[in-house]
């Protein structure tokens, strides 16, 4: 073989190795900013929005970046409050229908053109389009028409928004929504320009198309690599902000991530690695925030599989867990044990906290419910032996599956019960449970708006998320007086009936309330954590010791 | 030999499509549909997004416009962005993964071998020992343990490394690093074993008794018999590489190709999980045919087989 051949091969791999390698640029980040004038807050992402269109988000990713760059017709104050944002007021009619909002005449969108209330009639409209096929479209379902639209039985002509003149925006709701307001600060009702939309319908894809409303505008989008923004000067309130820009990265790594900001390269993080939550916790490290969050964690019982139709049975498993050791030694990420199946963080009639006013429905006693699950098991001709054919499924997660391991062993020593534990891939369960093809299951609920209805809601007769399968028309007449009464006071009444009434049949076994733990820095101030949003940096600001 | 070729790359493009047709069977025998998540999406809402993407008609009518439209060049519109189509997501991915993999073949190409020849050439001595710890720290330590490591005690201490990310060169020296170990020790092994066969052959020893220097023996005689075997698995090597690394890519937030292979799986977004699955193959089995010619180069042996029958 001659020394030519030899050559030959060697240059075949190297041309392929340059062939591949091709040229990858890429912006440069600027690194740590050591004598940064700008007050720039650099935090993670955690992944690649799929879409930064409003009607199009889809969950966190999306709107974290959304709740930064647009503002609905009511917005959250520093402190929680619904307050004017595109709206400069609005007043509603007696029977609680009919919303009237009047929008400021000082709003432009980024292209310099003013907001306007035909935009907002646009926007929701387009939402509810069946065409636009929005993830989130059920949200305008409060809208009179607005399901029928969507669903295809009825026509735009009937959805109740219309655009009285530029400046004034009339709604008509299908039932007296009590959290209409608050629902109108949430990223699917932010408006999106009509002229722009219309006129070119890619125009989220790219910086330099992408017009928008709120207080930080965005410039600059890497794929899968960062989120750039930067403060919009032409906002209404621009004296407010603080800052000069966000910068988010893309990270999904949740450990590389803390890295870079205990290294320095980041100002705030969220969702931090639960191992960081329970040592920062240990150590009492103030950088540590337990942001409140909207959402339960809880086990459904299949109430039409045998023993769990037995009231008895289902109240045994759930008293036989010790919630707080799960929170404290498990779960280890500042979670809240379950008091029941509304969070903490919803306001009631007189403002205080639901969850405080109504006290908690759930107790652990081992004892107790060792002779509860015996009796409820009699009354079912069965016995514990026949328990060990039980089986609880929870999709494929290391967090889950020690809760499920933790529960396990709690029902063991408590009852005697060997049960079974079933890792399934989130989609196979979803199909599972749909399907009545379980016996207990892992599930979670976020809630959509500040109100316990949506949580109570759940668990109407055949709701389409009622995978427990409970029935109760006392529960349901509940739930429609909390749908339609316009009285605050009546309606958490039925809520507070409500939830008593579930935890009493138990067809669902809260098991904790989630939290959502950040970190930032000493000198990050005025961050503010709604319940059910991730953390605004609106009103944040630097402070340079 | 042209006849030969010709062969080969007709089975390239018959395995080609046996991997499309596989995984599309596949991939809609999986539970789960890429719409259907723990969002509360009323009925209508599914419904709309499962005909927006064709999903709504039968299978195997789905395979016949997937097919059409893969022969146009057409990967199809991710199911979960909006923002790219399959195409941009390979487009803008994959050069990045390929930098990272070529740079991570580089390294294990330089040194693989050469660590494997060194530890041959002084079996059970020091140089040995330490190419072989090496190469078994290599192969046992999985890449999320070695980048894991990497960004905590280097990345984390000397600043020159930053904490993942993309951007600069910087940003690719540690991932590059942590993607060559494997490969570089699976090399270094299998150099060192078929080296140690090929010095005691006859033929070095006559080399060496005719008076050649033993500079000239080991790398005209014994180098180029040994690497055969290294040369064989720079295949798949090859293209493991250069598509990327799920593990790598995610410790490090690298905006490469290979995180989506799994994620699209999870996500089920059928066509990405198509787009990714088909350019991995059309990679491999240029690889494979491309090590195959430089195989026939540099072995007569092979040549002689084919060309005597």
């Amino acid at each position: 073989m001659s020394k030519k051949k030899r050559v030959a091969v060697l240059s075949i791999l190297l041309v392929l190795a340059l062939v591949f390698s091709a040229c990858s640029g890429g912006s440069d980040d600027n690194g740590n900013g050591d004598d940064a004038q700008p007050k720039i807050l650099r935090t993670n992402n955690s992944s690649e929005p799929g879409s930064l269109d409003p009607a199009l988000a889809q969950g966190t990713h999306e709107s974290w970046v959304l709740d930064h760059v647009f503002e609905g017709l009511m917005k959250k104050s520093q402190t929680g409050e619904v307050v004017p944002g595109m709206a400069e007021s609005y007043k509603m009619s007696d029977d609680g229908l009919t919303y009237t909002f009047k929008i400021r005449d000082d709003v432009k969108w980024s292209n310099g053109e003013p907001v306007t209330a035909h935009d907002f009639e646009y926007s929701w409209k387009r939402a509810l389009d069946p065409e636009t096929a929005a993830y989130y479209s059920y949200q305008f379902y409060y809208i009179k028409g607005g399901e029928a639209y969507n669903t295809g039985t009825g026509t735009v002509e009937d959805v109740g928004v219309k655009a009285i003149d530029d400046t004034t925006l009339e709604v008509v709701l299908e039932n007296p929504a009590g959290f209409f307001l608050e629902l109108t600060s949430f990223y699917c009702y932010f408006p999106v320009s009509k002229d722009v939309v219309e006129e070119n319908p890619d125009w989220a894809k790219d910086p330099s198309t992408y017009v928008s409303n709120g207080p930080f505008l965005l410039t600059e989008w890497v794929h899968n690599a960062s989120i750039t923004l930067s403060k919009n000067d032409e906002y209404y309130d621009a004296d407010m902000i603080k800052l000069d820009g966000i910068e988010f990265s893309i990270l999904d790594d949740e450990n590389t991530a803390w890295q870079r900001y205990e290294g320095g390269e980041f100002d705030f993080l969220t969702p931090l690695p639960q191992t960081v939550v329970a040592q920062m916790t240990a150590d009492n490290n103030p950088e540590l925030v337990i942001g409140t969050d909207l959402a339960t964690y809880y086990y459904n019982l299949n109430t039409e599989v045998k023993p769990f139709n037995n009231l008895k049975v289902r109240q045994a498993l759930s008293m036989a867990i010790d919630r707080e050791s799960i929170v404290v030694d498990v779960a280890q990420g500042g979670q809240a044990s379950a008091e029941g199946v509304v969070p903490f963080g919803i306001p009631d009639e007189t403002g205080a906290d639901f969850r405080d006013a109504s006290g908690n429905h759930v107790t652990y006693d081992a004892a107790a419910a060792k002779t509860l699950l015996e009796e409820g098991l009699a009354e079912e001709g069965m016995t514990i032996e026949d328990m060990s054919n039980v089986t609880l499924l929870y999709n494929t997660n290391e967090a889950h599956k020690k809760i499920a391991q933790a529960i396990q062993e709690m029902w063991r020593t408590a009852l005697g019960v060997e049960i079974n534990l079933e890792n399934v891939d989130f989609q196979v369960k979803l199909d599972r449970e749909k399907a009545g093809d379980y016996e207990i299951s892992r599930a979670g609920w976020i809630g959509d708006y500040i109100d316990p209805l949506t949580f109570i809601d759940l668990w109407v007769t055949d709701g389409p998320y009622n995978d427990a399968n409970f029935s109760n028309a006392e529960y349901d007449a509940f739930v429609n007086t909390a749908r339609n009464s316009t009285d605050q006071a009546e309606r958490m009444e039925a809520m507070r009936n409500a939830e008593e009434l579930l935890m009493g049949e138990m067809p669902v076994i809260p098991i904790y309330f989630y939290t959502q733990p950040y970190a930032q820095k000493s000198y990050v101030t005025g961050v503010y954590k709604p319940v059910n949003r991730y953390p605004y940096f609106i009103y944040a600001d630097i402070v340079q010791e | 030999m042209s006849k030969y070729l010709l062969k080969r790359l007709f089975m390239s493009l018959v395995t080609i499509w046996a991997v499309i047709t596989i995984t599309f069977a596949l991939m809609h025998s999986v539970p789960g549909d890429p719409f259907r998540s723990e969002s509360k999406m009323p009925p209508a809402v599914y419904e709309n997004l499962l005909s927006q993407y064709g999903l709504d008609k039968p299978v195997p009518q789905q395979y016949v416009i997937y097919l059409g439209n893969l022969l146009q060049g057409d990967l199809g519109a991710s199911m979960k962005s909006r923002v790219e189509t399959v195409n941009d997501m390979v487009e803008r991915g994959f050069p990045v993964s390929a930098q990272l993999g070529a740079q991570a073949l580089l390294i294990a190409i330089v040194f693989g071998p050469a660590l494997g020849s060194l530890a041959a050439l002084y079996q059970n001595k020091f140089p040995d020992y330490l190419s072989m710890v090496i190469a078994i720290i290599g192969i046992s330590v999985p890449s999320f343990i070695m980048g894991t490591v990497l960004i905590q005690f280097v990345a984390r201490n000397v600043a020159y490394f930053p904490i993942g990310g993309w951007g600069t060169w910087q940003h690719t020296l540690l991932p590059s690093f942590a993607l060559a170990l494997m490969p570089l020790a699976t090399m270094a092994r299998l150099m060192r074993s078929s080296m140690l066969e090929v010095l005691n052959q006859d033929y070095i020893k006559t080399a060496k008794s005719k008076g050649i220097r033993k500079s000239a023996v080991i790398l005209k005689h014994a180098v180029r018999n040994a690497i055969l075997p290294v040369i064989s698995i720079l295949g798949t090597t090859i293209s493991n590489l250069l598509v990327g690394s799920f593990v790598i890519e995610k410790i490090f937030g690298i905006p490469g190709l290979g995180r989506f292979f799994v994620q699209s799986i999870s996500n089920r977004d059928y066509t990405l999980i198509m787009g990714t699955t088909i350019f991995y193959a059309i990679i491999l089995v240029a690889m494979l045919f491309i090590v195959d010619i430089a195989y026939m180069l540099i072995d007569p042996r092979i040549k002689l087989a084919k060309e005597g029958r």
